[in-house]
């Protein structure tokens, strides 16, 4: 009995101790060494993987990386939850966000394209016969010139930040029709390259053989295409910080916009670099060509 | 004398035990409640926030048809109908619970009643195995074969509530399997022998006497089929097409409660009104399992006063 109730002393205190222990720790690490982005899906791998680079280059950093989607990544940013909020879109475009208490680090561009199935037969696209297609005002592919097939609109879900471009750039700030509605880009490309009729939008870096990739008025989709804003269907990624970020936050957000990252990482994940952009473009939308 | 007197009086250390294990256990049904509540007081809070603070009627909510939170409808209010998404939810759990039921109880009297050899052996493991495959996997398949079937042989581009209700059959088939026979085997041995002995044949058996005596059991197992389907997510969101209109037929994209809530939460800022209307259909969702909860009860208390008389 005695004994048993010793143990049981000795597994109380080491317990205690653990905690302690670890608490201490842990509030150390946290102040110090690690910080945690959290938002946007489209952007993730590139934070993650820079993340990555740069904890092997500085020993006992740590970046942490969540998805969630922009709007949870501006809300979390916004509180102070986090220390870096990752978005598609501007601060500026998101209900109850205060743009004015962020800042804002435009670290990417991504370029967006609608895709077609394969068996529609449409390869180009002037931006009104998109427009018709998205606002349900033409019902077959016939109408526009390809094979009789009705048209299956696939969006992107409601406050997904390619569908706020998309929306914005490409259908002139018209609504898209209510349809059916995926919430991921691998997704929407998997159902359109199998439904018959089924058009949807997505990032470059998801472009592949399994659909047709549409041209508009006559411009390909490619990334020279965007430097120039020939092709205007595009987006920065941004990093959000608090006005006055922490050290590790400022020196991994310089880090990421340093020409090792741009030049390798951005273009391996199929980003476009801001560096190369040749024009800026602001929250308002008005397009500014960079000297 | 006065040893004896004081080890009676003072607690023995089996009592010291009983205490603390009663303490220790109380603590832990404490905190489930605590827990319970707590998710109860935040879904409420959030979700009732889309009536008081945004001022939408509750009405306007349930019966409008136009969901799209960040903008205005044509009425001039914010487009907060979860119509559409009540409607799917329902039909889509109504429809897989009748085309399960009857698979369901057929395997249950097979394994129960004509071969429980076999039925032990290999029946059971089968729908043991079908509970454990993750939700996922069953969306995966749903898009991959039963959306091109549906497709093929009844048109429309595949998705809509009747893949919905072939994946979710599938999901819930192995609930309602299993609590069926469990029913089943509760009937009382002695009816059984007494159908037999008044000369009944076996079918005769099975039909007039086992499965009336077991319709409370089963039904609960029905319900419990049903409130899987109510809550199941990613499966449904795969197959369904996440389209937030009114189904006009079997094979129009549609939406769930829980479809457009996953798809939606992550792009919502806290606080805002687009926000908390994914709350309030969040609530609805809990509302509704708690009616389920309440149904079963009812039933099984029904059952049981049965069995007595």
């Amino acid at each position: 009995m005695k004994k048993s109730r010793v143990i049981q002393l000795l597994g109380l205190i080491l317990v205690g101790v653990g905690i302690g222990f670890g608490y201490t720790n842990r509030a150390h690490t946290d102040t110090g060494e690690s910080i945690t982005a959290v938002g946007s899906t489209a952007l993730q791998p590139l934070v993650e993987a820079a993340g990555e680079q740069y904890s092997s280059e500085h020993t006992g950093v740590f970046i942490n990386v969540q998805g969630g989607g922009s709007g949870t990544g501006l809300s979390q940013i916004q509180s102070g939850a986090v220390a870096i909020g990752n978005s598609d879109i501007f601060a500026e475009e998101q209900a109850g966000i205060n743009a004015k208490k962020l800042q804002d680090h435009q670290v990417a561009v991504v370029g967006i394209a609608p895709i077609i199935n394969k068996q529609t037969g449409i390869r180009n696209l002037t931006k009104q016969q998109l427009i018709q297609v998205f606002t349900g005002k033409v019902k077959n592919w016939r109408e526009l010139g390809g094979k009789n097939l009705p048209i299956v609109l696939i969006n992107r879900a409601q406050g997904s930040g390619t569908r706020k471009t998309f929306e914005s750039y490409a259908l002139d700030g018209q609504k898209s029709a209510d349809s059916q509605e995926q919430d991921s880009s691998g997704l929407a490309r998997s159902i359109v390259g199998s439904t018959p009729g089924a058009v949807s939008y997505v990032a470059f870096s998801y472009l592949d053989h399994s659909v047709t990739t549409l041209k508009v008025d006559g411009v390909t989709p490619t990334e020279a295409n965007v430097r120039h804003n020939r092709w205007k269907i595009w987006s920065y990624e941004h990093l959000y910080t608090q006005k006055q970020p922490n050290q590790l936050t400022k020196k991994f957000i310089t880090y990421i916009l340093s020409e090792a990252v741009q030049k390798k990482l951005v273009k391996q994940l199929g980003y476009i670099s801001v560096h190369d952009m040749q024009v800026q473009r602001r929250a308002s939308g008005k397009i500014t060509t960079v000297k | 004398m006065d040893k004896i007197r004081a080890s009676l009086l003072k607690k023995s250390i089996a009592t010291k035990i009983e205490r603390r294990g009663k303490i220790l256990s109380l603590s832990c049904l404490a905190l489930i409640i605590l827990v319970v509540f707590l998710i109860f007081y935040f879904v409420a809070s959030r979700g009732l926030a889309t009536f008081f603070q945004n001022h939408i009627n509750l009405w306007q909510f349930l019966s409008g048809i136009q969901w799209n939170p960040g903008t205005v409808g044509s009425n001039g209010q914010p487009a907060v109908g979860a119509l559409p998404m009540i409607v799917g939810s329902f039909l889509i759990t109504i429809f897989s619970a009748i085309v399960a039921t009857p698979f369901a109880i057929g395997t249950a009297v097979f394994m129960t009643e004509i071969s429980p050899r076999r039925g032990a052996q290999i029946l059971r493991p089968v729908t043991e195995l079908l509970v454990g495959i993750p939700s996922v996997v069953y969306g995966f398949i749903g898009l991959q074969v039963v959306v091109p079937f549906v497709r093929n042989t009844f048109g429309g581009s595949g998705y809509g509530i009747l893949s919905g209700t072939f994946v979710l059959f599938v999901m819930i088939l192995p609930t309602v399997t299993s609590m069926s026979a469990d029913a089943l085997n509760a009937v009382p041995r002695y009816y059984r022998e007494a159908s037999l002995a008044l000369g009944a044949t076996r079918w005769q058996t099975i039909y007039k006497v086992v499965l009336r005596a077991a319709i409370p059991g089963m039904l609960t197992a029905i319900v419990f089929g049903m409130a899987r389907a109510f809550g199941e997510a990613l499966a449904v969101q795969m197959v369904i097409g996440n389209a937030t209109l009114l189904p006009h037929n079997l094979v129009s994209p549609a939406s769930t409660l829980t479809s457009i809530l996953t798809m939606g939460i992550g792009n919502t800022v806290m606080g805002s009104l687009q926000n908390n209307a994914l709350w309030s259909l969040a609530m609805i969702l809990l509302l509704m399992s708690l009616l389920f909860n309440l149904i079963i009860r009812y039933i099984g208390r029904k059952g049981k006063l049965n069995h007595e008389r």
